[in-house]
């Protein structure tokens, strides 16, 4: 079972129907005894960093959630401002990230590239995801072109490259796909991404 | 890089699609459910859904529906139709909503796109713009489905709703609406210029030459549509479709 953490800023609906879908079973999880009871965990987010961070405290998850990833070694997967949650800070923020992935979240800057100045913030729209690293088990059935629906104005850029999974294009390549071990990370929506979406959902069922 | 969006906008009418001219004499076109499937097998960019007579009619959103809808649908969703409400908006996501297009209510709270967008961020508020000509063809603001005339200048209206807090702005023509006789270029164009959020344009696409007109002429980046999306051939039979790869590829060719 795939607890689909509620922190009351996730598009938990969307999450749910791709992995009813994708014949996978998930339940809305709120506190750390729920979460528990599950195999894996999805991190979903649309919102700002910090409120984000208080609210899992406040609901108890923020350690569970560490020994569920770290101790239990159990998958994770994060979407959105769910990825940027496993990242070390954000500048859209003070608190803290999990630091589980060992990157920085930094807001578009196009300051010194030549020609963006037509780049409107977010990065709203579909957009191509180009893999760095072959034998990732989320990259399993992978397309030529894997196109990905985005929204976000902040983006990762990882410190340790092996953190790197896959790179997108807007301005200069920013990393879109994060993961290390058992910690996975999407900054696009694959649960609104057609069948791109529903192959890295599959996966992600089938680990 | 980053890819231009086409996006069908659909009416709701009760339990049912419809489709309008000039925001008028709905026609039955088929079923929601329906229409989904096929726009997911089409690969859709993005859909719009907007419930025609929510705003007139001050009915609360047909969560069942939107849930059926959005349980099918494996691409963005908005919707649209008297959303009033932070609570509302709350509900609508989680039952699989991305985005809400608010229109008619920005005339009478103009809190409530600030609201939502402290709530649940910028990207998820589309602000709506209905624009209408009068008798002497100058271009004013409509609300509740073009049946209520509004003060105000276009363009400091659609820069006000940015300041607001509106992470885009879905103008559509009314005049042109169903027509099938391509979009208004000049409007577009120079609310795009405007702004520094994204322009979704509506109204009058017959054909997919008047996307890449708008495209070429203008900074327009959406570019929305109901007509042609729903309808076939010069007898109009209902039939939805929805460009293909090769077909979008050549849509964003500037003349």
């Amino acid at each position: 079972m795939i607890a689909l953490i509620d922190y009351g800023m996730g598009n938990i609906g969307s999450i749910a129907n791709m992995i009813k879908k994708m014949g996978g079973k998930s339940k809305v999880v709120t506190t750390a005894a729920e979460l528990a009871g599950a195999d894996k965990a999805i991190l979903p987010g649309i919102g700002a960093f910090d409120q984000a961070v208080t609210t899992i405290h406040k609901l108890g998850l923020w350690d569970a959630l560490n020994e569920f990833a770290l101790v239990e070694k159990k998958p994770v997967l994060g979407i959105c401002l769910g990825m940027q949650l496993l990242c070390n800070s954000s500048e859209e923020g003070k608190e803290k990230g999990f630091g589980w992935i060992d990157a920085e979240v930094k807001r578009f800057d196009f300051s010194a590239v030549e020609g963006a100045s037509n780049l409107k913030i977010p990065h709203m729209g579909w957009n191509v995801v180009r893999p760095v690293v072959t034998d990732w088990p989320l990259f399993e059935n992978w397309e030529d072109e894997m196109r990905f629906y985005f929204v976000h104005s902040y983006a990762a850029s990882v410190n340790n490259t092996a953190h790197a999974k896959g790179k997108t294009f807007f301005g200069y390549e920013f990393d879109s796909v994060v993961g290390h071990e058992n910690i996975f990370g999407f900054q696009c929506h694959p649960e609104k991404s057609h069948r791109f979406g529903k192959i890295v959902y599959k996966n992600f069922i089938d680990l | 890089m980053l890819a231009n969006r086409v996006i069908p906008v659909l009416l709701l009418r009760n339990e049912g699609l419809v489709k309008t001219k000039q925001f008028k004499n709905p026609v039955y076109v088929g079923d929601p459910i329906n229409a989904v499937k096929i726009f997911n097998d089409k690969e859709v960019d993005e859909l719009s859904f907007i419930d025609i007579e929510a705003s007139k009619l001050n009915k609360t959103p047909n969560y069942k529906l939107i849930e059926r809808i959005a349980s099918e649908a494996f691409m963005p969703l908005s919707y649209g139709g008297n959303v009033k409400s932070v609570d509302e908006v709350r509900t609508l996501i989680k039952i699989g909503i991305e985005k809400v297009i608010v229109n008619s209510q920005n005339f009478s709270n103009a809190q409530l796109i600030s609201q939502l967008s402290d709530h649940f961020g910028s990207s998820t508020v589309i602000a709506g713009i209905d624009v209408k000509k009068n008798l002497w063809g100058k271009k004013e603001l409509y609300s509740h489905n073009a049946t209520k005339a509004q003060k105000g200048k276009i363009i400091e209206y659609c820069v006000e709703l940015e300041k607001r807090g509106a992470g885009e702005l879905l103008v559509n023509s009314i005049d042109r609406d169903g027509m099938m006789q391509g979009y208004d270029v000049e409007l577009m164009g120079e609310i795009a210029n405007s702004v520094s959020i994204p322009v979704i344009a509506c109204g009058g696409a017959g054909k997919l030459q008047d996307i890449n007109e708008l495209y070429s002429k203008t900074n327009v980046t959406a570019f929305a549509a109901g007509s042609i999306f729903v309808f076939h051939g010069p007898h109009k039979a209902v039939l939805i479709n929805y460009p293909s790869r090769e077909q979008l590829k050549e849509i964003w060719k500037k003349q």
